[in-house]
């Protein structure tokens, strides 16, 4: 991606930041009473979302924050806005600040549209003559058109996420925090958020971007910072971070199963990507032929057997799956010890992004299945000639 | 706006901190200026809150008058005339209605104050603002309610003819204002307080029940000083009494609008009393607003 040419001025420093938080078990005044004292120590948790990060963000930059779950991304996005304050340490920021609420939480649901917009600006720190100047702005851009003065609780979801996002990009902020957000809506909306995003990157704006799609900040972000267990262990050029990014997830999420023995008296062990010639494979470019490889461990021989994959996206919705009962295959009887079958899919059209592939195998009986869920990744690659969730070669006449 | 430009803007600002004592902005005036430069945002808040608040219903912004006559009605009807607490009262609907009215501003800005922050959850824990708004929101909402219902007071003080000489009217302001403060101390305490154990809602709802009676409002306070003779108790038992600050704002505000009165009806010195109140009130003001500071960091995470 372009970085910037000139680097700006400091717009965002973390120093030596720690934040710790208690987790109650009781929340009302009974219970706080019944367990106090010593006992009370046992219905109290610490845990430290973010451990002693130091950070620099230039204005004019977009800086994506990747990790694992509970790797205190959120949070530290919530200690730049100010939401929370830091245990120890200090964030000191300047220039205007926006976040893009969640689904229009500053939205009341009983106010007309026309009046979440002037409440919602003002929180975002825009007066009301400013956001008079930029009414019909806002309006076109949200495409909400007669329905502005209809109550929101009437709105559609789209429609709801279309208004908070036209007023959040109209706030002419300095720095835009975002988080999760772009996950929501459909395909030509999150296109145009990113057209938006892109557009305040050439502005000089600075954005800070918090997102488990390590394809979108790929495509947006010119710097990474990858966090796990609340600590930096990246931060750099947004393609090394994906990559460290890869790896700390690889070793939490991927092959998350295959260490224990479940009992099953086939197991699957391994699951591996290949091309058509056999190579291992992380990226499959679209339409290319596509080998999944499921290893299988057997405890004794097997005269009749099946088994099955499937390949999911990161949210976890299926887009292929298939087993040999489906195929109609009877595959060849099991001898006990290890071994491996391929399915091959023609051409894999998916749409570009990360797939996980699960796989399962069973013995005849399905109260045997074995499961290996997400046991490898890959990225399908394509042009920029088509989005969406699958895959094609189109042609205009 | 050019990128240049913006840079060097950015360049010229002073940083915001924000670290283990909460966030601060560069300049002078602390939170008190910020909460002033978001006063457009403040005036919204409130016409969100009140404008929400009726929507729908076929007898709308009408309900802000129904329940307290309502009430009026109840404590008039029963206290003053079956039990005769009228008798010797002369002009007690006036003298009723306008206890009522100040307690029920107090009661509403503590009420609305305390779940205020719960009550924009959605707010606080996705965008930073100086949080104190939301229970300024619910005082300026109960703030509003309160002026409608000093309109009708006065409509029936005049219609009455209940009203002291224009000079006495004045009273008005330091008893309001003493009620501003305590509502606000309380507000803010409490809002805060009501994140981290949620039983504040309900005990504030009892203590405000009761804390009613314990104040001149459906009742004369000659009646207390009376029967506190004839009980024999101590001398300082009545100063503690009348010198609950609520009492006192009671006191006074019923000298703005209830003609009828003498100074046999007022304890001495009542202004000094009420400036008195007022030093503390401001005084707890700040500690309520000191322990809000504190408590605020973690606001975000308790929701």
């Amino acid at each position: 991606m372009v970085v910037s040419p000139v680097s700006g001025p400091v717009v965002v420093r973390v120093d030596h930041v720690t934040k710790k938080f208690t987790v109650r078990k009781d929340n009302s005044l009974k219970e706080r009473i019944v367990h106090a004292g010593r006992r009370g120590r046992a219905h109290k948790q610490e845990y430290t979302a973010v451990d002693g990060v130091d950070l620099e963000i230039h204005a004019g930059t977009t800086v994506g924050l990747l990790g694992p779950n509970g790797s205190g991304k959120s949070t530290l996005l919530k200690l730049i806005g100010g939401i929370v304050s830091p245990t120890s340490g200090s964030v000191l920021t300047r220039g205007r600040m926006a976040a893009l609420l969640e689904l229009g939480a500053g939205f009341h649901p009983d106010l007309s549209g026309r009046e979440n917009v002037f409440l919602n600006a003002s929180i975002m720190g825009m007066t009301p003559a400013e956001t008079t100047a930029r009414f019909d702005e806002i309006l076109e851009f949200s495409g909400i058109g007669d329905f502005i003065d209809t109550q929101v609780k009437f709105y559609s979801s789209g429609m709801f996420v279309r208004l908070a996002f036209a007023v959040a990009v109209h706030t002419d902020p300095d720095v835009l925090l975002v988080d999760e957000v772009l996950a929501v809506g459909d395909e030509a909306f999150q296109r145009k958020c990113m057209e938006r995003i892109q557009r305040f990157r050439s502005e000089g704006r600075t954005i800070v971007l918090v997102s488990h799609s390590a394809s979108q900040v790929q495509e947006l972000c010119d710097r990474g910072i990858v966090l796990k267990d609340g600590a930096v262990v990246f931060d750099g050029d947004v393609n090394d971070a994906v990559s460290a990014l890869r790896d700390v997830l690889e070793g939490r999420r991927v092959g998350d199963t295959a260490a224990h023995d479940s009992g099953k008296p086939i197991e699957i062990t391994r699951i591996e990507v290949l091309d058509a010639g056999g190579t291992a494979r992380d990226v499959v470019p679209a339409g290319s032929p596509m080998r999944v490889r499921i290893h299988v461990q057997a405890k004794q021989a097997q005269p009749t057997w099946d088994m099955g994959f499937s390949i999911d996206t990161p949210t976890g919705q299926m887009v292929l799956a298939s087993n040999t009962e489906r195929l109609e295959v009877a595959l060849p009887a099991l001898a006990a010890g290890e071994s491996s079958i391929d399915f091959t899919i023609e051409s894999a059209n998916f749409g570009p992004g990360q797939y996980f592939v699960n796989a399962n195998v069973w013995p005849g009986v399905p109260e045997q299945t074995h499961v290996m869920w997400q046991g490898t990744r890959f990225t399908m690659e394509h042009d920029d000639t088509s989005i969406g969730t699958v895959a094609a070669s189109i042609s205009v006449a | 706006m050019d990128t240049t430009d913006r840079f060097a803007r950015i360049a010229e600002t002073p940083f915001t901190t924000s670290n283990a004592r909460g966030l601060k902005f560069p300049g002078r005036g602390g939170k008190v200026r910020e909460v002033f430069d978001r006063r457009d945002l403040l005036g919204l808040l409130v016409r969100r809150d009140l404008q929400a608040r009726y929507r729908d219903s076929v007898l709308g912004f009408l309900w802000t008058l129904i329940r307290p006559l309502v009430q009026f009605l109840m404590y008039y009807l029963v206290l003053g005339q079956f039990l005769r607490a009228a008798e010797g009262i002369p002009q007690f609907a006036i003298f009723l209605f306008a206890g009522l009215t100040i307690y029920s501003f107090f009661a509403e800005m503590v009420q609305g104050s305390t779940t205020s922050i719960l009550s924009n959850a959605g707010l606080v824990k996705k965008i930073y603002l100086p949080r104190e708004i939301f229970p300024l929101a619910s005082v300026g909402a109960a703030g509003f309610m309160f002026l409608v219902q000093v309109l009708v007071l006065l409509g029936g003080a005049i219609v009455f003819q209940a009203l002291p000489a224009p000079v006495e009217m004045l009273w008005f302001f330091p008893s309001v204002a003493l009620i501003l403060v305590y509502g606000l101390a309380l507000g803010i305490l409490l809002s805060a307080l009501n994140v981290y154990l949620r039983d504040v809602q309900y005990v504030t709802d009892v203590v405000i029940m009761l804390a009613m009676w314990l104040s001149p409002i459906v009742y004369a306070w000659t009646m207390v000083s009376d029967a506190f003779q004839t009980l024999g108790l101590p001398a300082w038992a009545i100063e503690v009494y009348t010198d609950n600050p609520i009492t006192l704002a009671v006191l006074g505000f019923r000298k703005a609008f209830w003609g009828a009165g003498t100074d046999a009806d007022y304890p001495d010195n009542l202004l000094l009393r009420i400036v008195i109140a007022g030093i503390i009130g401001v005084i707890l003001l700040v500690i309520s607003h000191r322990v809000f500071t504190r408590l605020q960091g973690n606001f975000a995470q308790e929701m």
